[in-house]
């Protein structure tokens, strides 16, 4: 018998707080307040402990960060390349805010984005072959559409494991991470090889049509962004103004409650587990039509943790995920330049990732505390 | 080379026997860890961060082998390593009642950058990768010389041994003897425990502690009990498969070394499958195989009903 107390709600990340609409509810701006100042005392305590990392490496913290943000937002390149990286990490957190919310923990993003990335592929490769004259609004919907369903289908085995025989889904969408790494590892080193790249790990080009549009000249920045922020308005909308989000975030906070009113647990998961991964599908879908324009081995610099950090430290709250996207795809792009500058490895910024979830999550506990 | 062909050059005899004994030593790292989360589950606290743990083992025993030249300051070190990074886990979802998941998870997470920041501090990306000595196999007397059980029970390094004598001994810990008896209260119900005069909140610490010193001890095996260096990403997914172990043999140690015994066998029939096949079959769907066999040993588990019913659940005190 469980005890109610201590339910894990993903409302309730921590020590019983509700961090929900974190900046965006009006009625209490002063907690919202708190709240923001809360989030960047986190986000400056993690920076901090990186500081100190990397003084005890023998970098200058000070050459580091600027390195760092001047390689995010030094210049309009680096401001459009910042934007580019963040589109990824913007769909996956997405993603996983819906999963959360309804208490279903998908940690597979990055599976799921691997797979969106192999439907997109095979997709424009279908098409490249059998309907080479396709205009691009089809064929972009088509390749949007499987690289969808590919994500969205391989996060609902994960979730029928969980509806059908309880099986916890975080170890199978983390063992279903690495067995999509090295499926895409497979068709690249093995079926989709291209014949003319020398032996280079990467599949032939998709149908050009299929090609997301570029938005601006001399930056990769492209169609992929704008898709994504259209999704923070649509997920927005799913989860608070129809009657599935309801049921979802009905389930995630209170499944004993849910059950009682009437809503299906396994339906609300499984639902749940798809549209999540089909968001992470389309985060690959994006990366092969609007960047690569190929599959590539190992493409992903781990977008799927990224995304996951973004959700948690945006509150699971869409519209918050933007800007906290946004400033990820800068630590991302930064983190090349910071690498290069003072000679260290680009991990120490998961590291400061990681350790922002845990701070703002500990402080959260601190302010419950001092509230009362 | 053809399947049959495959097949019946792992049947031979010395071929087999080798393959049996490979498979003890590759299921020695996930016995390891397994064990450790089999306490801290059955105290209730879902630690999802072995993974960092155990890479955490890995390099801070090779470091410590590496400086000091001796196997066992290594081996002291990472298991400390470890257990000093899960005091972080412990105050987050012990005392201030985070949610585990989330909180082990972005530890494990943390702990995975921090080591490959280390590793690129220590050593570099210098093309020849520093080396330390590993524990060598020890012959025991006697045993060794029975017939195939010897050559594949009694030939193994000194670590693989106690992995094999850890198990009897965590058993009788968890069910004879009143820690274990607490500990698993805690799991069960510790609002009760604690009326009975146990400390929920020390036990859960001391339990997650046990964990990560584990952990700490089955990434130490990685490098010191093995390969002698140290890679990026050397864990490759163990510590996730120790933790579906632990679910899969139902928080029992003896039905969980089973599984890692399967595990190891799998393992290690895959990797000579793919020596012998060359590129017949490509090796990353042999890859594959230990992560998928994962998920349908969870599957297989699930018919039977179990397990700590607080895992999960912080435990606040009225």
């Amino acid at each position: 018998m469980k005890t109610l107390e201590g339910d894990t709600t993903p409302a309730s990340l921590g020590a019983g707080v509700v961090i929900q609409p974190l900046i965006f509810r009006w009625k209490s701006v002063r907690s919202g307040l708190i709240r923001l100042g809360i989030t960047l005392i986190g986000l400056l305590t993690a920076f901090g402990i990186g500081a100190i990392l990397l003084i005890s490496v023998g970098a200058n913290p000070l050459v580091a960060y600027q390195a760092l943000f001047n390689g995010a937002f030094g210049n309009q390149f680096n401001l459009l390349e910042t934007l580019v990286k963040s589109t990824p990490i913007l769909l996956v957190a997405l993603g996983v805010t819906f999963a959360f919310r309804s208490s279903t923990w998908n940690i597979g993003s990055e599976g799921q984005l691997h797979m969106g990335a192999v439907g997109a592929t095979l997709a424009g490769l279908a098409l490249k072959a059998w309907l080479p004259d396709l205009t691009p609004p089809l064929a972009i919907l088509i390749l949007i559409w499987v690289g969808f369903l590919f994500g969205g289908g391989y996060a609902a085995v994960a979730g029928l494991l969980k509806v059908r025989w309880g099986v916890n889904e975080v170890i199978t969408t983390i063992m279903l991470n690495f067995v999509a790494v090295l499926f895409v590892q497979y068709l690249t080193f093995g079926p989709l090889r291209d014949p003319l790249a020398s032996g280079q790990p990467i599949s032939p080009t998709i149908l050009d049509a299929a090609q997301l549009p570029r938005l601006i000249a001399r930056s990769r920045l492209n169609l992929g962004f704008i898709l994504a922020c259209a999704s923070v308005i649509l997920v927005y909308v799913v989860l608070w103004r129809t009657t599935l989000g309801y049921k979802i975030r009905a389930v995630g906070s209170n499944p004993r409650a849910a059950r009682q009113a009437g809503i299906s647990f396994s339906r609300s998961v499984l639902v749940a587990m798809f549209i999540s991964g089909g968001l992470a599908g389309l985060a690959g879908t994006s990366e092969i039509a609007g960047l690569h324009f190929r599959l590539i081995n190992s493409f992903s610099p781990g977008y799927g943790a990224a995304g996951t950090v973004v959700a948690l430290l945006a509150g699971l709250h869409p519209l918050a995920v933007l800007p906290t996207a946004i400033l990820f795809g800068g630590l991302l792009t930064g983190a090349d330049t910071m690498a290069r500058t003072v000679q260290v490895s680009t991990s120490i910024i998961t590291v400061i990732q990681g350790l922002m979830v845990l701070f703002v999550m500990g402080s959260q506990f601190l302010v419950s505390k001092w509230e009362r | 080379m053809t399947l049959e062909q495959t097949i019946s050059a792992l049947l031979q005899e010395p071929v087999l026997i080798g393959l049996l004994a490979a498979s003890l030593r590759m299921a020695t790292p996930l016995v390891f860890a397994a064990l450790g989360q089999v306490f801290t589950q059955s105290a209730g606290v879902l630690d999802l961060s072995v993974e960092g743990l155990m890479m955490v083992g890995a390099f801070f025993g090779f470091v410590g082998a590496f400086y000091s030249g001796s196997l066992w300051i290594g081996v002291f070190i990472g298991m400390i390593s470890a257990a000093l990074c899960s005091l972080l886990m412990a105050f987050m979802s012990v005392t201030l009642r985070a949610n585990q998941t989330i909180v082990s998870i972005m530890l494990g997470l943390i702990l995975e950058g921090l080591v490959t920041f280390l590793n690129k501090w220590f050593f570099g990306s210098g093309y020849i990768p520093p080396k330390t000595a590993v524990f060598q196999p020890l012959t025991i007397p006697f045993l060794s010389d029975l017939p195939y059980v010897g050559q594949i029970l009694f030939q193994q390094n000194l670590l693989v041994y106690l992995a094999l004598l850890l198990v009897p001994i965590v058993s009788v810990v968890l069910y004879r003897t009143t820690f274990g008896l607490s500990l698993r209260a805690i799991g069960e119900n510790p609002r009760a425990a604690d009326a009975a005069g146990i400390n929920v909140f020390k036990m859960q610490y001391v339990a997650i502690l046990i964990g990560s010193l584990f952990a700490g001890l089955s990434g130490v095996f990685l490098t010191l009990g093995w390969t002698g260096l140290y890679t990026d990403n050397i864990t490759a997914g163990r510590g996730w498969l120790a933790i579906a172990l632990v679910f899969f043999g139902k928080w029992n140690p003896y039905r969980v070394t089973l599984g890692a015994l399967i595990f190891g066998l799998v393992n290690a029939v895959q990797l000579r499958v793919q020596a012998l096949s060359g590129d017949t079959v490509a090796h990353q769907l042999l890859l594959m195989i230990p992560y998928l066999l994962c998920i349908l040993a969870l599957i297989g588990a699930s018919r039977r009903a179990g397990g700590p019913a607080n895992l999960t659940v912080a435990y606040r005190r009225e």
